[in-house]
């Protein structure tokens, strides 16, 4: 595999706003190409990585690279990148191709040019016919089109995309996603996405930043993030996690024993912990299993509390010593219901663990 | 319910009465064949001829419009431009200004007409033309300001970045993105400005000087004398001039509001 060519390069890049510091020294690098998305809460600081590529922020301190140029203090004007807005912040003025014409026509570019590319990206998101409107007269998905389009026509080395889905309801958020994946696997342009949604990270990504309180907790791809979370702030915000914590009470034959708030035993197969040492076992729902007769290993036995029928899966609440945790069956099961007493278990290689000293 | 009904319009049409009997009356004088504005002897045209032989009183008029139109045009791109500064840029002492701003607003008209007086003689300026349109604009700005204002805060504030990223520069993104946006704001200040000044007596009694005089001046110094129906036929045509001007903007912005239900 070829080295992947680094697009934009934030180093120890922090940002405080007053005395309150939203971003705390990261290091991140973008590969040309790619779909890398920023996830966090609101209030991590996405936000703040997203307008310090643009330029709409200066950072604190450390620098920005866009294509090995040091652009840290480069307007935004100036910048190869460009911004989909969350609101779109359309000009509501002008009409659609006045609107995607907008940044040809700041370079000077001759206007029968401008007509060939407009068209052209008019096109390439099936808005024909409706160059002519002004933003008020098209519908919410309609106008994030334009305005992802309006970005596009600039061939930026970078489009920004600041929770453009945000503003439309999940059926259309749904479609977007898939259109906005396969516009970017078109053009080839590296996409850099923020987003609160763990659904939208984990369906669109190549990689996925997670950041919590101004700091990268993990990078990866989407199955990384979802299947080998490094904290347990990932465990729980990528999805649903069962979180057993416990304390290592024996190791043998490669087979660790880990005892969960002295109330029962579970086994991992990780030989890299020692007796004493606190232990996570995550597990996720959907790799929960329930069973009316008990296993050998990793089994517990719990009542259930709480069946929340949602179409295609029922999510089961079950209480165990009381703590609840949550399995997922398919469908409308109907081998189980409210207060019956089960037993759940799951693959040792189902059991992710974290260990505490993270 | 029917009475209900019954009595709401007679509500109504008692506070129309109200409001536009005084108007009709000065209306219907200025084709009154009597000089004396008491009653009504016989329709006539001949006030409106006679306006256009009465030197002063078209004097003041045209003082009026060139005081109205000038202090218009400069009290409105100064408080453009005033707004949109104090909107963009935070600097110390920005809350206070914009708390400053209303006591031109809310002070009696004398008091400010008193201290522009005492400002022009403390300076040696001769009353004229030029201090009553200087007057004029000073009370003007904050009224533009304030309606500038509330269209900026009703702007989406991504705009100026979505241009800023788009390639535009600060001077192409006010012209092309911002001033389009605001121009109903500019407007409507614009409108109040021209009204407020049009119809200024007190701050125009304590600035204005010799050729200065003002129609509102002129009405209100030969009240004394007796108001002559010319002066009616005069303000006739400007309440004319005043509601076609009004019936368009009126269609005109009905004509929005469909297009934007559309």
């Amino acid at each position: 595999m070829s080295e992947k060519k680094v697009i934009v390069k934030l180093e120890n890049f922090s940002k405080s706003y007053g005395p309150k510091e939203i971003i705390k020294s990261i290091n991140l690098d973008v590969y040309e190409g790619e779909f890398i998305t920023l996830l966090g809460s609101s209030g991590c600081g996405k936000t703040t990585i997203l307008r310090a590529i643009s330029g709409l922020d200066e950072p604190t301190s450390g620098r920005v690279f866009i294509d090995g140029e040091d652009v840290t203090h480069l307007e935004a004007r100036k910048r190869q990148v460009n911004t989909i807005f969350q609101n779109y912040a359309l000009f509501p003025l002008m009409t659609v191709y006045d609107n995607v014409a907008f940044g040809l026509r700041m370079k000077k570019v001759p206007e029968d040019e401008i007509k060939t590319r407009v068209d052209k990206m008019i096109k390439l998101v099936h808005l024909e016919g409706y160059e002519n409107r002004l933003p008020k007269e098209l519908s919410g998905g309609e106008q994030q089109r334009v305005s992802i389009i309006r970005g596009l026509i600039n061939n930026p080395k970078v489009l920004l995309l600041d929770e453009p889905l945000s503003a439309l309801d999940l059926k259309l958020r749904k479609k977007m996603q898939i259109e906005l994946k396969q516009l970017q696997r078109k053009l080839g342009t590296t996409f850099i996405y923020v987003t609160h949604d763990q659904d939208e990270a984990l369906s669109m990504s190549d990689r996925v930043v997670v950041i919590k309180e101004g700091n990268i907790e993990q990078i990866g791809t989407p199955i990384e993030v979802y299947e080998k979370p490094v904290s347990l702030y990932v465990a729980d915000f990528l999805g649903e996690a069962n979180i057993f914590k416990g304390k290592v009470t024996n190791v043998s034959n490669n087979k660790t024993t880990v005892n969960i708030k002295d109330k029962f035993d579970l086994t991992i197969t990780e030989d890299n912990y020692q007796i004493g040492d606190s232990v996570n076992i995550v597990v996720r729902p959907e790799n929960i299993r329930l069973t009316l007769v008990a296993r050998k290993n990793n089994c517990i036995q719990g009542t259930i509390t709480n069946m929340v029928y949602d179409g295609y899966i029922t999510k089961v609440f079950i209480k165990v010593n009381n703590t609840s945790y949550e399995a997922i069956i398919n469908g409308n099961n109907k081998n189980y219901k409210i207060n019956d007493e089960v037993y759940l278990y799951w693959a040792l290689d189902d059991s992710i663990i974290i260990g505490d000293k993270k | 319910m029917r009475n209900n009904k019954l009595l709401d319009n007679i509500v109504i049409i008692s506070v129309f009465i109200f409001l536009f009997l005084p108007i009709f009356v000065l209306i219907l004088f200025s084709f009154n064949t009597s000089e004396l504005n008491i009653i009504f002897e016989g329709f006539t045209l001949h006030w409106y001829k006679d306006l256009f032989y009465n030197r002063s009183l078209l004097e003041a008029l045209i003082n009026t419009l060139l005081v109205a139109l000038s202090s218009t045009i400069i009290s409105t791109i100064i408080g453009t431009i005033s707004a949109y500064g104090l909107y963009k840029y935070d600097f110390k002492g920005k809350k206070i200004i914009n708390e400053l701003l209303y006591i031109p607003i809310v002070i009696p008209e004398i008091v400010l007409g008193i201290s522009l007086l005492s400002i022009y003689t403390l300076m040696k300026m001769e009353l004229g033309m030029f201090t009553l349109i200087l007057a004029h604009i000073t009370f003007s700005i904050p009224f533009v300001i304030v309606s500038v204002r509330s269209s900026l805060t009703s702007m989406d504030p991504n705009l100026e970045q979505a241009a800023s990223d788009l390639g535009a520069d600060s001077l192409t993104t006010f012209f092309r993105v911002i001033l389009p946006s605001l121009v109903p704001g500019i407007l409507s200040g614009a409108e109040l400005a021209f009204s407020l000044s049009l119809d200024d007596v007190v701050i125009s009694y304590f600035t204005a000087g010799p050729g200065s005089n003002t129609l509102p001046l002129h009405i209100y110094s030969i009240i004394k004398t007796g108001v002559t129906p010319d002066v009616n036929a005069l303000i006739s045509l400007m309440l004319l001039t005043i509601f076609i001007v009004l019936t368009i903007s009126m269609v005109i912005s009905l004509r929005k509001i469909k297009g934007d239900e559309r």
